[in-house]
């Protein structure tokens, strides 16, 4: 044995490893893919070995021929054999080649999954890690679904080596398995605080992907991220916080409001760029969430638009490029603020650095105003005659464009000055944006009326000049200007001065070398020409002219008929027949032009380009619906076009003929079909792009303006853009004289009034007016177009996925699919962790089952909705009141609230009638009133006073103790106010009052919230809570700090002001109720002085309070009831005359219990103590008594329960 | 998220090929090529991101690297990473594999192409950044190298001994990649760390 591995160990020597692979290629430069083919036929030799050394070395070379673009995926399975090798060397290299080639598709990669889950727990630390990184690259739905659970497992792995991989591939299993990501979600939050620094950034790493592509479902973990934010150091993990803050502020403005400050901060404070430059940008887009609520925040922008500044001057370009990035976000809400910078960034237009450029063309994009534009484009046309290289030029021209064309032409005074800068661009050459700018000349002619004239007087001169265009058509892309050009003088042709000129110049011979698209359009629009001359003739009574011109015709246009491209022939042979008639009725002396003329009468209107899709489907019409029965099957695909035309001409005959049989028709169809088939002149389908010359109605109603000209029309030569710059400001400067004269006169007028004032004149935005007074025609719509614009959303979206609600408990039929054996599972009572109703269902990996489950889950999650709306409430809860922190409480409620107000000063009078409507009012505004409800219910214990106010705040308690009975069923009864706030002291400074919540996560340990109201006119601080421990309850206090040291309130009180500290106490045992003793000491602090103050109190731990609401079903309750381990205690309370909806909701309020079923005046309800002790009760109601049957684990507990209950009940 | 990790040389010679999504092997090698063009017509000193466009499939990604003697490191990111930031994670690549190799060259990369992966492996994985400190990665690789001497042991001798002596005909090996004097900014690396 040892023999043959020292002699296979000898022939590998022989074998070429990778570094003699690399070495031949690299010697066989001349014949590499001959000696890369030979290589692979040594590499398949050696996969066939046993020797897994020999394999791994062959497999080792694949991964390097992958590299090289080599396709490897045949070897998967010896991939897959190397993976499984025990030693960590081969290992490595059967992971590394499979996370190079594997995939999705890849077959083998099912064999894989119990190979993984063996190195996933495997001792050795790195063979975890390898299975882990490979694992990233190749996870497939399956394999996530299958080791979603191992995963979750090493997220808690003691080494943070394997910790921080485990949490990163999560990720990965969650975009493959959705359904993973509520299960494992708490444990990844839980490592958003694990000691080592590794892991936590790797969780922020994954919540921020997260939270990315799903915004809103992480807002509330912003407290946890803004604590983390102010306490890291680490910039990796600030940076990511900073990003996903970014993502957030959008979706909450009060969130933007809370981070402005510590950003800020940082910005001042940080030495590292990228730290600054993200802060930069996430204030930017806090300013941009806040933008519609919030005006002054423009010492933030400020310091933004400075601190780019200063990245934009450095000399590093990577800097300078950031700054302009962060600069063109800026824009869009505050141009303001980056219009002083103009200079340095058409600065940026200069520098050598192409991507610096294109950035700053960007920003000069959102930078143009009415104003400045005509000089922006004039720099622009510069840096496009120095411009080298196309890409670039191409660049600067579609900016030009763009910065003109921008929201309707808004920042256009002078459109002469446009069409003159168009037609400087098409002397661009080698663009390949020709199409742009014709679209442009296209739309501004049709659409500013004002401007045809020019328009055309333009386009002449550009098809007159065609040759200078048009030099190499076929690599020039800017040839298609002439396509506009043909297409406005034609259609405008009676705007032509010298219409002769244009149309022999559309008839050169030259034009045959255009491609075919433009030569369709001039053929089709000479003939407008043609009209238009004919007529001017006509009227003009010079007949020789006229017939002259159609000679002219005739002449010319047999070079199109003769023309390679369909289009263009078919126009042409059409239009010579027309004017060879023409030229009979001519020689006849018949009148022609009148009629000629009418071919192409009408205007045409602009049209969406949205248009045709926004047309509504008409009420009734079924699009999917057959016309007629569906052809028959006989009928082979490509005759579907045929077909669809054919049945519509069939319904109009059956209409007239409806005695016609299917067989006659059938017959005829195929008939029809048989000509039409043999027809080679039968065109099958696609309408061809006519277009529709009608007298559209709407025509009359767009007012033809008067046309103001300032500028002599006529611009010989080619145009000269700067010309009308120059003009533009004589005409401004003119216009501003005659405002100041204006001013002058009103001056004279209200001498002495406004002195100093008018002095001050400076020539705003709104002041220059447009050089004509031009009617831009909006596109057309249809009529009832549906103004949303619905498009664009991707379906097949892999994040979509994951859009999943974080905040809801998890259900109990949420859990990872865990691998066991079937005989493990033994019943338990429902104190194991799955509760038994989960346990019928094991994973299974067939699809199918799968879905079932899912279906199921479905029907539970329904189910609990109820619950889980509540919850979600609280967290919802516990969001806004970390944001609404910052300013006062009280005063934040204030104008909120005051349409509730309002509404119950109305309904004062007679209130009991409308409340039932209130209610309905405030289920509408439950979104709005759901923030504020936690204020809201704090002060109201404090007002035991009743005013009109209160009672309004009385019905949210209301609701809020009907949710918590709502997993039950539930009657609209209106239920009494409740509060779980119980008053703990108070004197004339100070009111506290206090809850108690026991803590999911720990057994032994609660919460005690506790709410500071100052009531006096005095600032209170220093405030210091301090309690005599028991042996069994204690505060939990600092390290460090003695037993005899009060903890200190985290704020001071201005006056009327309340705000709530929570403080944490642990506990032995709970099954008792405990009274712990206390001082509060705080200073007050006046005008006269401050002096020391004391209030004493004594907090009490009902053993309520040691219970959480949990839900429970009934057949979980059911078998909890049967195992007979608990013991059974009942009470009996008399003289209860509320209902027994109210007496429900006051259990589940105070006590913390959930309705597990009720069935009319009996109820069954169930809660868990934070130490794991059920508590099962049976409620039922009599005539005037409730009797109250309990088990629970713990007799002490129970009895005490129960003792509790009876005094709530016998105060109702 | 990190899209791809492209190190080729100045000819457009892939080094390391590392794409964080399945791509076929043909498209890779395209996007390759297409990299290797737009990077090789920018000048030094000129900033180092570049938009690709769609080539990436989508206007979120961009492409960040760095040239370094005769290489150059791509890495394709998306618009959650920073883009200082994945300029630093770049020069601690290069330094780690400064540390690993000592003196790092083009010929180590050529030769070690799956070490230089095991490297990479400890600072990115699945596209995500995993560690950012040098020490911390330089300590990995090396204690999972000497896991691999260890497993070796006798039955290894032999074919390292052949391969001492095949790489003794490679005197000209040219150590001709010296990060060390390479000045390329790092903007305040020593604080971002």
């Amino acid at each position: 044995m040892a023999l043959k591995m020292v002699k296979g160990s000898i022939d590998r020597m022989f074998d070429k490893n990778l570094q003699d692979l690399v070495r031949g290629i690299r010697n066989h430069k001349e014949d590499e893919a001959k000696y890369i083919s030979q290589c692979i036929d040594e590499i398949k030799q050696e996969l066939k070995q046993d020797n897994i050394a020999v394999k791994s070395n062959a497999v080792c070379k694949l991964t390097y021929l992958q590299m090289l673009g080599y396709d490897i995926s045949w070897a998967a399975f010896n991939i897959i054999e190397v993976m499984s090798a025990s030693k960590f060397t081969f290992k490595r290299i059967g992971y590394l080649a499979a996370s190079q080639c594997f995939h999705e598709g890849t077959d083998v990669i099912m064999l894989t999954t119990n190979q993984i889950r063996k190195d996933l727990s495997s001792p050795n630390q790195y063979d975890t890690g390898v299975a882990l990184t490979g694992l990233s690259c190749f996870v497939t739905p399956d394999l996530a679904r299958d080791l979603a659970n191992d995963i979750m497992t090493l997220m808690s792995h003691t080494k943070p080596y394997i910790r921080k991989k485990a949490v990163l591939i999560m990720y990965k299993v969650f975009l493959k398995y959705p359904e993973s990501l509520r299960p494992a979600f708490p444990r990844l939050k839980e490592k958003l605080e694990d000691p080592d620094p590794g892991v936590q950034s790797a969780a922020v790493n994954v919540i921020c992907e997260l939270a990315r592509r799903n915004p809103k479902n992480y807002l509330s973990l912003a407290p946890l991220f803004f604590k983390l934010m102010t306490s890291s150091t680490n910039n990796w993990v600030l940076i990511k916080i900073i990003k996903l803050f970014g993502a957030l502020t959008p979706l909450e403005p009060r969130l933007g409001k809370k981070l402005i400050e510590p950003l800020t901060n940082l910005i001042h404070s940080t030495s590292a760029m990228s730290l600054l430059y993200e802060c930069v940008n996430t204030v930017i887009a806090v300013l941009i969430s806040l933008s519609s609520g919030m005006p002054n925040h423009s010492a933030s922008i400020q310091l933004c638009v400075q601190k780019l500044r200063i990245l934009i001057e450095d000399s590093d370009q990577n800097l300078k490029y950031l700054g302009l990035l962060a600069m063109s976000k800026i824009l869009k809400t505050h141009p303001k603020s980056v219009q002083s910078h103009k200079d340095l960034i058409l600065q940026c237009l200069d520098d050598k650095d192409e991507s610096i450029r294109l950035r700053a063309l960007d920003l000069l994009y959102g930078m143009v105003s009415k104003k400045n534009l005509m000089e922006i484009v004039k720099k622009l046309m510069i840096h496009v005659d120095k411009a080298e290289g196309t890409t670039y030029r191409d660049e600067l021209l579609t900016k030009i464009i763009d910065i003109c064309s921008q929201s309707n032409y808004q920042y256009i005074t002078n459109f002469e000055w446009y069409i003159s800068i168009l037609v400087e661009l098409t002397r661009l050459e080698g663009t390949r944006h020709g199409h742009l700018i014709a679209a442009q000349m296209l739309d501004v002619a049709i659409r500013v009326k004002a401007i045809r004239k020019f328009a055309v007087s333009q386009m002449a001169m550009l098809l007159d000049n065609a040759h200078l265009i048009a030099s190499n058509t076929q690599r020039n892309g800017i040839c298609e200007v002439l396509y506009a050009a043909a297409w406005i003088c034609g259609e405008f042709s009676e705007h032509l001065e010298e219409a002769n000129q244009t149309l022999e110049a559309m008839l050169r011979p030259k034009v045959t070398t255009l491609p075919g698209h433009i030569q369709a359009v001039y053929v089709q629009n000479m003939v407008k020409l043609y009209a238009s001359i004919l007529q001017q003739k006509e009227q003009a009574g010079e007949k020789e002219a006229a017939q002259e011109i159609t000679q002219l015709m005739i002449e010319r246009l047999p070079q199109f008929v003769q023309s390679a491209d369909l289009e263009v022939q078919e126009r042409a042979s059409c239009i010579l027949q027309l004017i060879k008639y023409i030229q009979k009725l001519q020689i006849k002396e018949v009148p022609v032009a009148e009629e000629v003329i009418a071919l192409f009468a009408g205007e045409l209107n602009p049209v969406a380009p949205k248009a045709q899709k926004k047309v509504p489907v008409p009420e009734g019409l079924d699009l999917d619906a057959w016309i007629n029965e569906p052809p028959s099957d006989s009928e082979s695909e490509d005759e579907k076009p045929k077909t669809i035309f054919h049945d519509e001409e069939q319904r109009h005959s059956r209409h007239r003929q409806p005695e016609i049989d299917e067989e006659e028709l059938a017959r005829r169809r195929e008939a029809r079909k048989q000509e039409q088939a043999n027809n080679p002149f039968y065109i099958k389908s696609s309408p061809s792009p006519q277009k529709r010359y009608q007298d559209t109605p709407g025509v009359e109603h767009i007012p033809v303006v008067q046309i103001d000209l300032s500028v002599p029309l006529k611009v010989p030569g080619m145009p000269m853009s700067d010309q009308y710059v120059k003009l533009e400001e004589e005409r401004r400067h003119k216009q501003k004289l005659e405002k100041d004269k204006k001013k002058k006169k009103q001056k004279k007028e209200k001498r002495g009034k406004h002195h100093r004032h008018n002095s001050l004149h400076t020539e705003s935005e709104e002041d220059i007016t447009p050089a004509h007074h031009v009617d831009i025609i909006t596109e057309e719509m249809p009529e009832n177009a549906l103004p949303s614009d619905e498009d664009d959303k991707d379906p097949n979206d892999p994040y979509k996925a994951l859009d999943i609600d974080l905040d809801k408990p998890l259900a109990d039929s949420e859990k990872l699919p865990v691998q066991r054996h079937r005989n493990a599972e033994t019943l338990k009572s429902p104190d194991s962790e799955a509760p038994p109703v989960e346990k019928s269902k094991k994973p299974k990996k067939k699809e199918k089952k799968h879905r079932e489950k899912e279906r199921d889950k479905g029907k539970k999650k329904e189910k609990e909705k109820k619950v889980v709306e509540e919850k979600e409430e609280k967290k919802g809860e516990d969001l806004d009141f970390w944001l609404s922190t910052d300013p006062p409480p009280v005063s934040t409620t204030q104008p909120q609230s005051g349409p509730e107000v309002s509404a119950a000063v109305v309904a004062e009078p007679e209130e009991v009638k409308k409340e039932e409507r209130e209610e309905q009012q405030e289920e509408d505004e439950g979104k709005k009133s759901s923030k504020h409800k936690k204020k809201k219910h704090k002060k109201e214990k404090e007002e035991k006073s009743k005013d009109k106010k209160k009672s309004k705040k009385k019905h949210h308690s209301e609701e809020e103790a009907t949710e918590s009975v709502q997993n039950g069923t539930l009657d609209d009864e209106p239920l009494p106010p409740m509060s779980s706030y119980r008053l703990l002291a108070e004197n004339p400074y100070i009111k506290m009052t206090y809850d108690i919540q026991g803590n999911l996560q720990n057994d032994s340990q609660v919460t005690v919230s506790v709410i500071f109201e100052n009531k006096s006119t005095s600032f209170l601080k220093s405030m210091e809570l301090n309690v005599l421990d028991s042996l069994n309850t204690k505060m939990l206090r600092p390290e460090g700090s003695s037993v005899h040291d009060g903890i200190p309130v985290p704020f001071q009180l201005p006056p009327g002001i309340s705000n709530e500290a929570q403080f944490v106490f642990t506990l032995q045992s709970i099954v008792m109720a405990q009274k712990l003793k206390g001082t509060l000491s705080f200073i007050v602090k006046n005008d006269e002085g401050s002096t020391h103050e004391k209030l004493d109190f004594k907090l009490h731990f009902s053993c309520a309070s040691y219970l959480i609401t949990t839900p429970c079903y009934s057949d979980a309750f059911a078998k909890l009831l049967e195992s007979g381990d608990l013991h059974m205690s009942s009470i009996k309370v008399d003289g209860i005359s509320i209902s027994f909806q109210h007496l429900l909701a006051k259990i589940c309020f105070h006590h913390h219990f959930s309705v597990v079923e009720r069935v009319d005046s009996c109820a069954s309800m169930y809660s868990r103590s934070i130490q794991g002790h059920h508590v099962c009760l049976l409620v039922k109601k009599g005539e005037n008594s409730v009797s109250i049957d309990g088990k629970c684990s713990d007799s002490t507990l129970l009895s005490n329960l129960l003792d509790e209950m009876k005094e709530t009940l016998s105060k109702c | 998220m990190i899209n791809a990790v492209l190190v080729f040389n100045n000819h457009g010679k892939p080094r390391l090929v590392r794409f964080y999504q399945h791509l076929a092997e043909e498209v890779q090698q395209q996007l390759i090529r297409e990299t290797f063009h737009l990077v090789l017509k920018r000048d030094e000193h000129i900033c180092n991101f570049l938009e690709c466009g769609s080539l990436f499939g989508g206007a979120d990604y961009k492409l960040i690297y760095r040239h370094y003697a005769t290489l150059y490191f791509v890495f394709c990111v998306d618009s959650s990473e920073s883009e200082l930031g994945i300029l630093d994670l770049i020069q601690v690549f290069v330094e780690t594999l400064d540390k690993c190799f000592e003196n790092v060259c083009e010929l180590d990369l050529i030769f070690h192409m799956d070490k230089v992966h095991y490297i990479l492996q400890e600072m990115v994985i699945g596209g995500m950044v995993l560690e950012t400190n040098m020490n911390e990665i330089v300590a990995q690789a090396e204690a999972q190298n000497k896991l691999e001497k260890a497993e070796g042991g006798l039955s290894a001798a032999p074919s390292r001994a052949v391969s001492a002596v095949k790489n003794i005909n490679l005197p000209e090996i040219p150590r001709n990649i010296n990060i060390g004097d390479i000045n390329i900014k790092v903007p305040s690396l020593s604080q971002f760390m």
